[in-house]
């Protein structure tokens, strides 16, 4: 596997090398000495699956029956396999035998050894239906039961946070390259987008890319791998075109409608498992572009179930055609529908002579404001906005337009203002399982000086926005836009140009951050309004819907 | 319409005369039980809205929060069933059956309540109360029958004195209690172990609403770090979720003849007011032991 990195044409070279340049340097020694690590720790596990069977065995005969007490053993370690399995990550991570480069030993083996245990229980369930005795298995559980509680449950990160890692790009290189359609050469693959910049080394662990090196750039004309849809899609998100949460799964959604359109199952394949397929590389590309937000997510896994579920002897055309009705019914109802449902909710709660404050530009906040002043309630609204997207600039002019009265402060003047603000709307880029809001940079300052002057942080969220993750706080898992964006021209003098010149300066320009649930007062959901406490509640009655 | 309003309200106020000791809505919810098997509609749906309409009603005479959250919460807990059957008598059979076993388990709710909360009264203990409320009467009934030594502080409540009520039930079961007046809460607090509160309403935060009075307290046991417990009927939860004092609507916050003969509300002193789920400790209720965030737990399951 290892070898294949070196054997492929002069651009891949480059391009690790690049990667490389930025982290470790890893000389060939160094190479080679890993490769050989790798091929021991995949003997050493061999080894020890032969002697796991062997102590199986022995284990059986000896047998003898067992109290019932003994069960729970067996549900524990059983329990604890799945668990120490890695959690799934966004992007695919291929089942690679041994990923832990030399320094990380112990974690190997953990989940070497929580694979084993995986394929035992797998073996001893399907021996338990075969022989219909229970006893049998209760001590082979038993012995194993306390292996597997000394052993700490060990999870595998996701890549997209472990960018200084070396040998997670160079998985991630390759694994770029294997998804293009077998048959074409490597020039058709999809590109990886280098780092730009010095990163704060706080955030070294995220990717930094430059928006004047736009991913389509490195593609090569015809990009056959990749529709032209996807990638109109990708210069967008990547240049700032198309922006928001709802904006961006919308656009998104769209894309995949014309790709599906424009689909032809190709002889020998089914439909149901090829487009799934098909649709892998495109989000590796669109990842690269921009890191998927949580409702991108979500919206990728129902199209991928909807497509899963298509009976194979459906036909081509009404196959294609309920996918995109599919895909139609979902965006009107979480994001169109749910907009009116959670506009209705919010007007309860803004009463006559309200000064309301916003921050920046959410699509939900602004509609339920309109709606609010269609239906005659009498408020003003203050805009607080920060550099450097300026995007409560955008709110401001839709506000105005309807003719609401609307004031309009940077955020340094938060806690001037707030003695006179009667309640904060708040919009959401996600709403993580134990109660945190990830929202756009600024949007916790908001809430904490809110919650310091005692005024009420609603959130408006849609529920396709709510994730399974747990994040308690802003560093692990963020997205860096280009730097370059914070350097301002006044007067005509650019003092930041130089930055690159000067080696301890480091631009940071963050674009989330997560605002802890006691300073949210309210979530109001398409559901109804929840304390945001309860958001893990909702998951639990959503997964049981579905 | 089978039960016209006056002989509705009627009922009701005849209700409440019998059992002076039963809650304002359990009085409510056999009311409706009453109504339901009077009506002589001839669809379901035609037999909800003429129960909505009572509920309405009966909130007119007493504008608790209790009788529209029971009202409401009876509502569904009978319709919560299969009503496939053909025959409209059958269907309205099952519904009233729902409804009694509805009222048997309210009836039994204060009990349940009092068994969770007297294990929190230690011996020795000296707890702070505020006005008249018949749930935190029978927990401290039923910890005096364990035998436990306490000593009471009740707040006179005014504009009613409904705290001097309190005092006259609690001398009967020999518990020395103290009156104290309604200002005198942060004095006292020192003294205090802990502090039981009933609740006329629990709202979706977590928070409560209760008797004016109630907020000053949370606010002050706070600042003391002493324990603020709340005791209340399941049957109490609402589906409202006020952000601030001002946020709780007007038909709550004052007497129902207040508010049909006033004008001027702004004039009027509101009754109740509203305590945040951060000052709460926790919450006795039928349906267990609960931190004022399962609260919105409990609600999801019962209405959702």
């Amino acid at each position: 596997m290892a070898d294949s990195g070196v054997t492929d044409g002069p651009n891949k070279k480059d391009e690790i090398e690049r990667v490389k340049s930025e982290g470790k340097d890893l000389t060939k020694e160094e190479k080679q000495r890993l490769r050989k690590e790798k091929k021991q720790q995949k003997k050493n596990k061999e080894k020890k699956d032969d002697k796991a069977s062997q102590e199986s065995e022995k284990e059986k005969k000896s047998a003898t029956s067992a109290a019932p007490a003994s069960q729970p053993p067996t549900q524990l370690p059983a329990q604890k396999a799945p668990s120490a399995v890695p959690a799934p990550a966004p992007v695919p991570v291929p089942a690679s035998e041994a990923p832990a480069p030399a320094d990380k030993p112990a974690k190997s083996k953990a989940e070497l050894k929580a694979e084993r245990r995986a394929r035992q229980e797998a073996e001893r369930a399907s021996k338990q239906g075969k022989k219909g005795e229970v006893g049998q298995q209760a001590p082979q559980g038993k012995s194993k039961a306390p292996p597997s509680e000394l052993q700490p449950v060990v999870k595998r990160l996701p890549e997209h946070i472990q960018v200084d890692n070396p040998d997670v790009l160079k998985k991630l290189a390759k694994k770029l390259e294997r998804q293009q359609t077998p048959g074409y050469n490597a020039a058709t693959k999809i590109p990886l987008r280098s780092d730009y910049g010095y990163k704060v080394s706080l955030f070294s662990h995220l990717h930094q890319y430059s928006r004047k090196a736009p991913l389509t750039q490195q593609l090569s004309i015809p990009s056959t791998v990749i529709h032209p849809a996807i990638v109109q899609l990708g210069l967008q998100y990547s240049q700032g075109i198309v922006a928001g949460s709802n904006a961006r799964s919308v656009a998104l959604l769209h894309a995949f409608k014309q790709v599906i359109r424009d689909y032809t199952t190709p002889p020998n394949e089914e439909l149901s498992r090829d487009l799934v397929n098909k649709l892998k590389p495109y989000i590796s590309f669109l990842n690269q572009c921009r890191p998927l937000s949580a409702s991108m997510g979500n919206a990728i896994k129902y199209i991928k179930k909807e497509i899963s579920n298509i009976p194979s002897q459906c036909k081509e055309e009404e196959a294609k055609s309920k996918l995109l009705n599919c895909i139609d019914c979902y965006i009107n109802e979480k994001i169109v529908l749910a907009a009116k449902a959670i506009a209705k909710y919010s007007i309860e709660k803004i009463s006559d002579g309200d000064v309301i404050l916003v921050y920046g530009c959410s699509s939900l906040v602004n509609h339920i404001l309109c709606e609010a002043f269609e239906k005659s309630r009498k408020f003003r609204v203050i805009v607080v906005d920060s550099r450097p997207r300026l995007e409560g600039r955008e709110a401001l002019r839709r506000l105005v337009q309807r003719g609401i009265s609307c004031t309009y402060v940077l955020i340094s003047a938060v806690s001037y203002i707030l003695p006179e603000v009667s309640k904060v709307f708040l919009g959401a880029h996600a709403l993580l399982a134990n109660g945190y809001v990830m929202s756009r940079v600024g949007t916790s300052q908001i809430a904490l000086v809110a919650k310091a002057f005692n005024v009420p942080v609603l959130v408006c969220c849609e529920t396709y926005k709510f994730c399974d993750r747990v994040q308690t706080d802003s560093f692990v898992s963020n997205e860096l836009d280009d730097p370059d964006d914070l350097i301002v021209t006044r007067k005509g003098k650019t003092q930041l140009e130089d930055w690159h010149q000067v080696d301890s300066l480091g631009l940071l320009n963050l674009v989330y951050d997560v605002t802890p649930p006691d300073f949210v007062d309210l979530v109001i959901t398409d559901l109804g309004m929840i304390p945001c406490t309860s958001v893990p509640v909702v998951l639990r009655v959503k997964n049981v819907d579905q | 319409m089978v039960l016209p309003e006056d002989e509705l309200v009627e009922y009701f106020r005849a209700q409440m005369r019998k059992d002076p000791d039963m809650a304002s809505a359990v009085a409510a919810i056999r009311t409706l039980l009453e109504f339901l098997k009077r009506d002589k509609g001839e669809t379901i749906l035609g037999l909800r809205e003429n129960l909505t309409w009572a509920t309405d009603c009966l909130t007119g005479v007493d504008s608790s929060v209790a009788v529209s959250s029971g009202g409401e919460l009876f509502l569904r807990f009978i319709s919560l069933t299969s009503l496939e059957h053909q025959d409209l008598s059958r269907c309205k059979k099952v519904m009233e059956e729902r409804g009694e076993l509805f009222l048997e388990k309210i009836s039994m709710s204060r009990t349940k309540v009092a068994k969770l909360c007297h294990t929190f009264i230690k011996d020795g203990a000296k707890i702070l109360t505020h006005s008249y409320s018949r749930v935190v009467l029978r927990v401290l009934e039923k910890a005096a029958a364990e035998k436990k030594r306490f000593s009471v502080y009740v707040t006179e409540s005014q504009p009613d004195s409904a705290g001097r009520q309190m005092a006259e039930a609690l001398r009967k079961l020999n518990v020395p209690v103290t009156v104290v007046l309604d200002a005198a809460v942060g004095y006292v607090l020192e003294k205090v172990d802990l502090v039981i509160v009933g609740a006329e309403g629990v709202v979706e935060s977590g928070g409560i609403i209760n008797k004016i009075g109630t907020y000053q307290m949370a606010v002050c046991s706070k600042a003391h770090n002493k324990p603020f417990y709340v005791v209340a009927e399941s049957f109490k939860f609402v589906r409202l979720y006020p952000l601030n004092q001002q946020d709780v609507p007007d038909k709550f916050k004052y007497k129902a003849d207040t508010l049909k003969t006033v004008q001027n509300l702004s004039e009027e002193h509101p009754i109740i007011d509203y305590t945040p789920p951060s000052l709460i400790t926790l919450l006795f209720t039928d349906l267990g032991v609960l931190t004022p965030s399962a609260v919105s737990d409990e609600l999801i399951k019962l209405y959702l």
